[in-house]
């Protein structure tokens, strides 16, 4: 199928299905999504306003049999940060949208009436429809009522509640193969899909397959892909315990951010860790081993029930269970899986949330390890918009300006996750440095500096990490590009074949002829993109700074400060 | 020599029929691999080894009162 630029205008609702220009054809995921942003948004635009664009294009690869391709990439200016945004997340949309020869998708504009609306995307047509009874649902009951309504295998992205009122901490959900969800979870796209009045869009390929310009030479690059997956340690500790694996090891390490982060390690760590975790899931009869999208041969994912043995929630992430759990000092696995269901079905981030949420705590709104209390707010205040949940809704940034607080962790307003930058110094270059604000996945350094993945760098030194931190954002903005999930990664640091499989998988796709350098280049070029948008949006290099608690108070148990000097943090851009 | 005393912690399936913590007492000199070795782990499948919170290798010795944690090659993110 070939594959076209399928256009949406909300303000006067029409569409178009275009060809892709020649500058665009190279790119797929988030090199696409920051591409076009780049060429088409008005840098200083409000992200909420008619002339911000919500872009969502799947990788390169994604709707091929190419093992664990199907991430979708979404972009647009952020709500929550002010700069440019990507954010992706498995489900089964990517591989649909590349199924019906989508390249991207650019919703743009803004309805003048306050009505609200359904997109449906087939290859040939491009449906807006009004939309009435769904306003205001959640989630789950959204896919299910869309899934009622039709007999074929459609993805379906929704926004919940928070989304439609525009908060800056709503994500886009993405239906997984079994009706669980994915989120799009970063940087608020789920108020920009809101603020252009739309409530879900479903996307038919009609039975549309990608076509592949070298079957054969595909096939044997996946062969070796895929097995380089397979057999990589890291991928099996990922079937068995999920991410969630790294709560004992990232606690033991001293930098597993507590008590909104003035504590590296929790108390409580060994009840919410991986080894509970799939102990407990086991034991009712839950899975261990689940994938987000057919094709992925790792499945970090996992289906956890209640007491009584009923569906809890699915793809229960590390990410959300320290923010719940250590940083709220939630110790009670049941009240965290409960808090995760919830932000999925009013749709909001859940690392961004959950580490409001602790702010909020701090100030006293509610007390540390009350999880009962954050399950009550977030159903009573943040999903019925109260003030208090706009507040909490709006982000980290928000609470600690609502209240008050200077203990804030966020970079350009973005909260910082799982990881903290004292005691892990190299991730603290990527929080600050990134083109997206706070962001873990941007460049992975854990890997590095407590994995021991990928070679070993001491975690409390800062030798050699803004090099490290550079070299991973590079790799990874190209890996963005591909629709592969982040964690191929791993055995891409590890196995000498992975990354040349995954290039020949490129070039077997499109018939082209790329190397390493290409793929690095490409790399580079994406983040030079991004910080270009960010620069004309006002941004700069003082921007890429930590907050100042950093700075200031040590963190025990290693009792360690961040100690870049602004010198030594800009040098991150020399290349 | 007096023997010393340190404690030993497992994470992941390395628990599987061993323990998840266990005091034990040793004679000084004893290294971290050493304790690999006698726990019956395959020092291919090591990961990660932690003294006190700091990360170590098979070569180190172990000193009184030392926490060793010991965890097999593991990722997420
Ligand atoms: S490893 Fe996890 S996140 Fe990645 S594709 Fe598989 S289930 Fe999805």
């Amino acid at each position: 199928m070939a594959e076209k630029i399928y256009r949406v205008n909300m303000t006067d609702l029409t569409s178009s299905i275009e060809d892709v220009p020649a500058a665009w054809a190279a790119h797929g995921g988030r090199g696409l999504t920051s591409t076009i942003v780049a060429a088409e948004v008005i840098p200083t635009c409000h992200p909420l306003g008619p002339n911000n664009k919500l872009v969502l294009a799947p990788g390169l690869l994604s709707g091929t049999v190419a093992a664990n391709s199907g991430r979708l990439s979404i972009g647009a200016k952020s709500p929550l940060t002010g700069t440019i945004k990507e954010s992706n997340a498995g489900g089964t949309a990517a591989q649909l949208f590349a199924r019906t020869g989508v390249k991207a998708m650019i919703i743009e504009g803004q309805p003048k009436e306050d009505k609200w609306y359904s997109i449906a995307i087939t290859p040939d047509e491009i449906t807006i429809t009004e939309e009435t009874e769904l306003i205001g649902r959640g989630n789950f009951a959204t896919i299910e009522a869309v899934e009622a309504r039709s007999e074929e295998k459609r993805a379906i992205l929704t926004i919940g509640p928070a989304g439609e009122m525009r908060m800056a901490s709503a994500n886009v959900s993405v239906k997984d193969p079994d009706g669980g969800l994915r989120s799009n979870g970063r940087g608020g796209l789920g108020a920009v899909m809101g603020s252009k009045k739309i409530k879900f869009i479903t996307v038919d390929p009609k039975g549309g397959k990608v076509e592949i310009a070298n079957p054969d030479g595909f096939r044997e690059a996946n062969k070796t892909f895929a097995k380089a997956l397979v057999d990589h340690p890291v991928s099996q500790a990922l079937g068995q315990y999920g991410t969630n694996v790294l709560v004992n090891i990232v606690n033991e390490s001293g930098g597993l951010p507590t008590k909104n982060f003035t504590l590296g390690q929790f108390d409580g760590h060994d009840a919410i860790s991986g080894e509970t975790m799939a102990d407990t899931i086991t034991q009712r009869g839950g899975k261990i081993k689940h994938n987000c999208h057919p094709g992925c041969v790792i499945q970090c994912s996992q289906v956890y029930n209640d007491a009584d043995g009923n569906k809890l929630t699915s793809g229960f992430e590390y990410e959300s269970i320290w923010a719940m759990g250590a940083d709220c000092c939630v110790d009670n696995l049941d009240h965290i899986a409960e808090a995760d269901r919830i932000m999925d079905d009013i749709g909001v981030d859940t690392i961004e949330t959950s580490v409001a949420m602790a702010v909020a705590m701090e100030a006293g709104v509610l007390e540390f390890g009350d999880g009962a209390g954050v399950c009550r707010i977030l159903k009573e205040e943040v999903g019925k918009g109260t003030s208090l949940g706009r507040i909490i809704g709006n982000g980290t940034g928000s609470v600690g300006k609502a209240f008050g607080m200077t203990r804030v962790p966020v970079v350009k307003n973005q909260a910082i996750p799982a990881y903290d930058p004292r005691a892990i110094k190299g991730i603290g270059i990527t929080y600050a440095t990134s083109t997206q604000g706070a962001d873990h996945t941007m460049g992975y350094t854990i890997a590095t500096n407590i994995l021991n993945v990928g070679g070993k760098l001491d975690p409390l030194t800062k030798e050699g990490q803004v090099e490290l931190s550079r070299n991973l954002q590079i790799a990874t903005a190209a890996i963005d590009s591909t629709g592969m999930c982040l964690f191929i990664a791993f055995a891409a640091l590890d196995d000498e074949k992975c990354l040349p499989a995954l290039i020949d998988l490129i070039n077997a796709r499109f018939d082209l002829s790329l190397t390493g350098d290409d793929v690095v280049n490409l790399g580079k070029h994406i983040l030079k993109t991004e910080r270009e948008f960010n620069m004309k949006a006002g941004f700069t290099s003082i921007d890429d700074r930590l907050p100042e608690f950093f700075y200031t108070e040590p963190l025990p148990p290693h009792n360690v400060v961040f100690d870049f000097s602004d010198e030594e943090i800009n040098t991150f851009w020399d290349f | 020599m007096a023997r010393i005393n340190v404690t030993v912690k497992l994470f992941a399936y390395f628990r599987e029929n061993r323990f998840k913590i266990s005091e034990q007492e040793i004679a000084p000199g004893t290294t971290v691999g050493d304790i690999v070795d006698s726990l019956d782990i395959d020092r291919e499948e090591v990961g990660v080894l932690m003294i006190n919170s700091r990360h170590t290798t098979f070569e180190t010795p172990l000193e009184e009162a030392n926490v060793l944690a010991i965890f097999p090659v593991v990722g997420g993110g």
